[in-house]
């Protein structure tokens, strides 16, 4: 490492505890460690910074407060959402739309989903990972009873048209849930706009803490809870609140909602300045997703004749974070899902690199890693067959 | 995830490159799914020993390091005593593998094997133990899995 400080550019994976949101979160685990469902003074500072952090929150989105309700996290609220509102309707229909594309999180559910008699459609998208509003009319069926379709995909960035989509939803009648959990805080949501019923998003994705987030509920939609238990959170969703948690979580969605303007302008400078210099500087590079339409923080590329797991190892012990989609790291045998839905050969798709920048790295940090990339590419492929073959047939 | 041992060979392969008009060239496994392996063999004509052994691997950190390991073991072994390096006997020198990465040190074998059949065919000798190598080392994996 030469005696450099790491370079973190795997933002998509997890980010850093903000200080400003570790010291919002102190006082939940010291003085004011009360339960906010207890009813004495004690519990009086709990019970309105619960209520503070649930208005944060929905201010962040345009809804109300009481359509806040708070979870374990991104994946509780994809279970959630999708599972509530296939049981709270399954008398109505059985039929729910998806992508290609989407987190596990949510594909996983829609196959469990499947196993249970309900009937899924994953839609396919165009080679930049976009879905468009048309495939989803041609889609909708009378019995369809939910469409779930991501604000932004976790590893090509690429943000799906979430208001035309939702609007084409509403038009038959039908539910539209989001997995925003890469999008909130990163991008302007709306709920109201943007035609959402449903939105489940994670706090460690902006700054906040791990263990905590949220899905909002749009007023008048049904759905049962998935963790039974207390009268917590309206008695949606049982067990006591993870107050430094949501604390936390709602002071790094206020700093984020704040900045996002500055924030975005910084991380999309740095991530196009990135884009360009591997594409200028490196042969057979490919730009995974959108090119415009993108999550400002998001690289995504992929090495012709080099895998993925191989170029995370060097990167490493040259101190750089980043994640890859080839199959060594998805623990399959394939590669990416998204990858592949997208197009891309499976031996293209294993060389990918993921990189996910914060507001907190620096044009240097981009510049070392480039022309760290640049000698591990080229070792790598010193080493390929697949790139000898490539040499000696052209 | 990876021993000591691994990450040596992954960081600094030993033998990597090609050789020119060698004796005996296997290449194996596939990119779909996301490993190649390819040995050269320069064998000496008379005393049947493996003179020197280069490869080349498109793949991940231990498809590399069991590569590196593998032409090491063979190297200075007659073609006849280097079907003892078994896919265990790579794993073991490398100290081990992560349970995913067990099909690695197969390649490694196959590999070996696919180069010494390369040889044994155009020489016309048979070498005791040696089959024709499979076509695809993932064949009927996935089950296992």
């Amino acid at each position: 490492m030469e005696n450099r400080p790491f370079i973190y550019l795997d933002n998509a994976a997890t980010t850093s505890v903000r200080p400003e949101v570790l010291t919002a979160m102190e006082p939940f685990f010291k003085e004011s460690y009360a339960n906010p469902a207890s009813i004495y003074q004690f519990a009086q500072n709990t019970h309105k910074m619960l209520d503070e952090s649930r208005e944060t929150i929905a201010n962040c989105l345009g809804a109300k407060p009481q359509e806040i309700y708070f979870t374990g996290g991104g994946s509780e609220g994809d279970n959630w959402a999708i599972k509530g509102v296939a049981y709270a309707l399954k008398d109505k229909g059985k039929h729910i739309i998806t992508s290609k594309i989407e987190h596990h999180a949510v594909l996983h559910t829609c196959e469990f989903l499947e196993q249970q008699g309900f009937d899924v459609t994953y839609l396919d998208v165009d080679e930049d990972g976009l879905v468009t509003p048309e495939q989803l009319e041609a889609a909708i069926r009378p019995d369809t009873i939910l469409v779930t379709i991501m604000a932004a995909n976790n590893e090509i960035g690429t943000i799906e048209p979430i208001r035309e989509l939702g609007a084409v939803a509403h038009k038959h009648g039908v539910l539209f849930h989001t997995d925003a959990v890469q999008a909130f805080a990163h991008i302007p949501i709306s709920v109201e706009e943007d035609n959402i019923d449903l939105l489940s998003a994670s706090g460690h994705k902006f700054h906040g803490p791990k263990g905590v987030g949220f899905l909002y509920i749009r007023e008048g939609v049904k759905l049962p809870p998935l963790i039974h238990g207390g009268a917590q959170e309206r008695s949606k969703r049982g067990g006591t609140h993870n107050m430094p948690g949501i604390v936390g979580m709602a002071t790094a969605a206020k700093l984020a909602c704040e900045q996002m303007e500055k924030n975005a302008e910084q991380e999309k400078e740095l991530r196009d300045y990135l884009i360009q210099r591997l594409e200028q500087e490196i042969p057979y590079v490919k730009v995974n997703g959108h090119r415009t339409k993108r999550l400002p923080n998001n690289v995504n590329v992929c090495f012709r004749f080099i895998e993925g797991e191989s170029l995370l190892i060097m990167l490493d012990q040259k101190g750089i974070c980043g994640s890859s989609g080839s199959a060594c790291t998805s623990g399959s045998l394939d590669p990416s899902h998204v990858l592949l839905a997208i197009g891309l050969p499976h031996e293209i798709a294993h060389g990918s690199l993921r990189m996910t920048l914060s507001e907190q790295n620096t044009r240097e940090e981009i510049d070392y890693t480039v022309d760290s990339l640049k000698t591990i590419v080229e070792t790598l492929r010193s080493m390929s067959p697949l790139y000898e073959d490539f040499v000696k047939n052209n | 995830m990876y021993s000591e041992k691994v990450m040596d060979h992954f960081t600094n392969p030993r033998n990597v490159g090609e050789i020119e008009n060698a004796d005996g060239v296997g290449t194996v496994g596939n990119a779909k799914c996301g490993d190649i392996m390819r040995i050269y063999l320069d064998i000496d004509e008379d005393t049947k020993v493996i003179k020197d052994c280069k490869f080349k691997t498109f793949g991940c950190g231990a498809a590399v390091a069991t590569s590196s390991m593998a032409t090491e073991l063979v190297m200075g072994k007659t073609i006849y005593e280097a079907m003892e390096v078994t896919n265990k006997a790579v794993m073991e020198a490398l100290d081990g593998l992560p349970p995913v990465k067990v099909h690695c040190s197969l390649l490694a074998e196959e590999a070996i094997h696919a180069a010494l059949w390369d040889y044994a065919q155009s020489h016309n000798i048979e070498i005791p133990g040696l089959k024709e190598p499979k076509a695809d080392i993932h064949d009927g994996e996935e089950e296992q899995e």
